[in-house]
């Protein structure tokens, strides 16, 4: 039985190969005007109101956003205000935003485990700008950031012991950034790193031309 | 300076290497240990030998198929992990889940807890030298295995739940047979605690070892069983509850001390919480659909957001964000409870012998999987 040539899909059924322009970053949308902030940050802002730089409400969760330069200072008041007392660390993560000058967002999900509420807080930091240590607030932070700086490379300063946490010692380049290829380097960069970042500077100079 | 007289008796701290391939180190953790005799000085933990990357691949696929990727992480309770990405999803969407679906992922939740209990407390109880509880704790998992089999028909990697609901319902006779596990694993507690609660060994080696404060556990980031056994009464299935607990009764046990024992005892009280828990939503099990309105194309709007449930191990959290434009997250995070509460171990093994270390990393119950993702 002879093949029959199989009929085209008409054109808007065929994936489209779309190309997707990079987002500039998270929305971070304003709390709407109804909904009065909780105590907590209004304890915040009394405390040191020029550290914050905005606020943000979405889905129930309240961020708040600060400089890398008073981000001790409120992680402090945070802490420690009797309004707040988020003693506990849940997590700090970052998420990496290259279309954008300041292309890093770092996050501390916070909880307090007396006043059972929650809050976040985000510093943006630029590719090699410091962002102070927070594992002298919260112990807890301490192998978050090590990870923090293993797969993004956001230049946490003043850390006890900023090693690599999860990707070998020798590793070059931080596997979690967005220009960071999903397959991986490939066995040439533990080879010869500085051969693998020439290859991958004329891939991407020839992709642009 | 040759001649200078030596002090007798000099010591020197002496470098080994635990791991990562010791049968105690529940996988492939290296402990890097200083050790002045059979003293414990300092300890450095070095992870990372099973990092699959499942964040970075996570922001690769669809919203869909993450659910098979989180079952990769603590695999020893697939289900929880399941549990927590599709409602961290549902947040993110503002999805209703009908009632039945809430129901049912409690039950499975709460197997899961006892699945992993039982994996915990015959793998520790083996390290610390009591072959037998190990026997009879895989002896009980099975039966939860095969209970998972015969609901998705996996038996370690379920991807048993989707965003917005369930797959699949429960199979018919399948809550009678949940119930008759639960008789037969309350049966059984009393053998475990009769071979291991008043076990004059069995004291010896887990009182006031690798004790640690309320405030010291809250600081260092302990959550889960752990951060109960030294006295914080915080659960995030009572204090932000999530599926089907707000609608249940159970009770969070602390312990007094913070000892490698106080864990122990948390833990096998949680036991009996999670089959109180079970029969009352097997009680309660309402009617309905199982999957909620989700549209085809799973693509959150802009915006991110973070949620935790609690795991077997603790603190199981969530966060995504999402670019509005993409069926994949923009970032996927994890934060793993068995990451966070391994870090406390250098605290807690300063000073101990060299064999208490084993009992630790057994009482903080990690699963290597999820610490190195």
């Amino acid at each position: 039985m002879p093949d029959e040539p199989r009929p085209t899909p008409p054109a808007a059924a065929r994936p489209v190969e779309k190309k997707i322009e990079a987002p500039s970053g998270p929305p971070d949308p304003p709390p709407p005007a109804d909904l009065a902030p909780p105590a907590f940050v209004t304890a915040a802002q009394a405390a040191l109101g020029g550290a914050i730089t905005q606020l943000s409400y979405w889905v129930g969760d309240w961020t708040i956003l600060t400089t890398p330069a008073r981000l001790l200072d409120l992680a402090r008041v945070l802490r420690d205000d009797p309004a707040c007392r988020f003693d506990f660390c849940s997590d700090v993560t970052a998420s990496d935003w290259p279309a954008r000058e300041s292309r890093f967002d770092v996050i501390y999900c916070l909880y307090s485990t007396r006043r059972r509420h929650r809050v976040r807080v985000k510093v943006r930091a630029a590719d090699g700008e410091p962002v102070p240590s927070v594992s002298g607030v919260w112990p807890a932070a301490n192998w978050l950031e090590r990870e923090v700086w293993d797969m993004f490379g956001v230049n946490v300063v003043n850390h006890p012991d900023r090693r690599r946490i999860l990707m070998p010692d020798d590793w070059q380049g931080h596997p979690q950034r967005k220009d960071y290829p999903l397959e991986g380097p490939g066995e040439l960069l533990l080879e010869d790193p500085l051969e693998w970042l020439r290859l991958r500077n004329a891939q991407s100079t020839a992709e642009i031309e | 300076m040759a001649n200078a007289p030596r002090p007798m008796f000099d010591t020197e701290t002496l470098v080994i290497n635990m791991g990562p391939q010791h049968p105690s180190t529940h996988g492939v953790l290296r402990v890097v240990l200083r050790l002045d005799g059979e003293r414990v000085v300092d300890c450095d933990v070095v992870i990372g030998y099973l990092h699959r990357g499942i964040e970075k691949l996570s922001e690769n696929r669809d919203y869909t198929q993450i659910v098979l990727l989180t079952d990769r992480m603590d695999y020893v309770a697939a289900a929880t992990n399941n549990l927590g990405y599709c409602e961290t999803v549902e947040k993110l969407m503002g999805l209703e889940v009908p009632r039945r679906a809430k129901y049912i992922r409690t039950i499975l939740a709460e197997l899961q807890r006892i699945a992993s209990h039982n994996v915990w407390l015959g793998t520790h109880a083996m390290d610390i030298g009591a072959v037998t509880v190990f026997l009879y704790n895989i002896r009980e998992r099975e039966l939860i295995l095969d209970l998972f089999e015969e609901y998705c028909g996996a038996r370690l990697t379920y991807n048993s739940m989707r965003v917005g609901g369930l797959p699949l319902d429960i199979p018919a006779g399948w809550d009678r047979k949940v119930r008759e596990f639960c008789r037969i694993q309350e049966e059984k507690l009393v053998d475990y605690e009769l071979l291991l609660t008043h076990n004059r060994i069995w004291l010896e080696r887990t009182r006031n070892v690798g004790v640690i404060s309320g405030p010291d556990a809250i600081a260092i980031g302990l959550s889960g069983p752990p951060l109960r056994g030294s006295g914080v009464a915080r659960d995030v299935r009572k204090d932000e509850p999530y599926a089907a607990y707000d609608e249940l009764e159970f009770d969070v046990p602390v312990g007094a001390t913070g000892d490698t024992y106080d864990r122990y005892l948390v833990r096998l009280e949680e036991f009996r919480q999670s089959i109180r828990i079970i029969r009352q939503a097997l009680d309660g099990l309402p009617e309905g659909p199982i999957v909620g309105k989700v549209p085809r194309l799973i693509k959150p709007p802009a915006g991110e957001t973070y949620h935790a449930i609690e795991s077997p191990k603790g603190e199981l959290g969530y966060f995504i964000a999402s670019d509005g434009k993409s069926t994949s997250p923009y970032r996927f995070r994890v934060r793993p409870p068995s990451f966070c509460n391994l870090q406390a171990l250098r605290q807690l093994v300063r000073g101990h012998l060299v064999a208490d270390v084993v009992a630790l990393i057994g009482s903080i119950d990690v699963v290597l999987g999820e610490v190195d993702r």
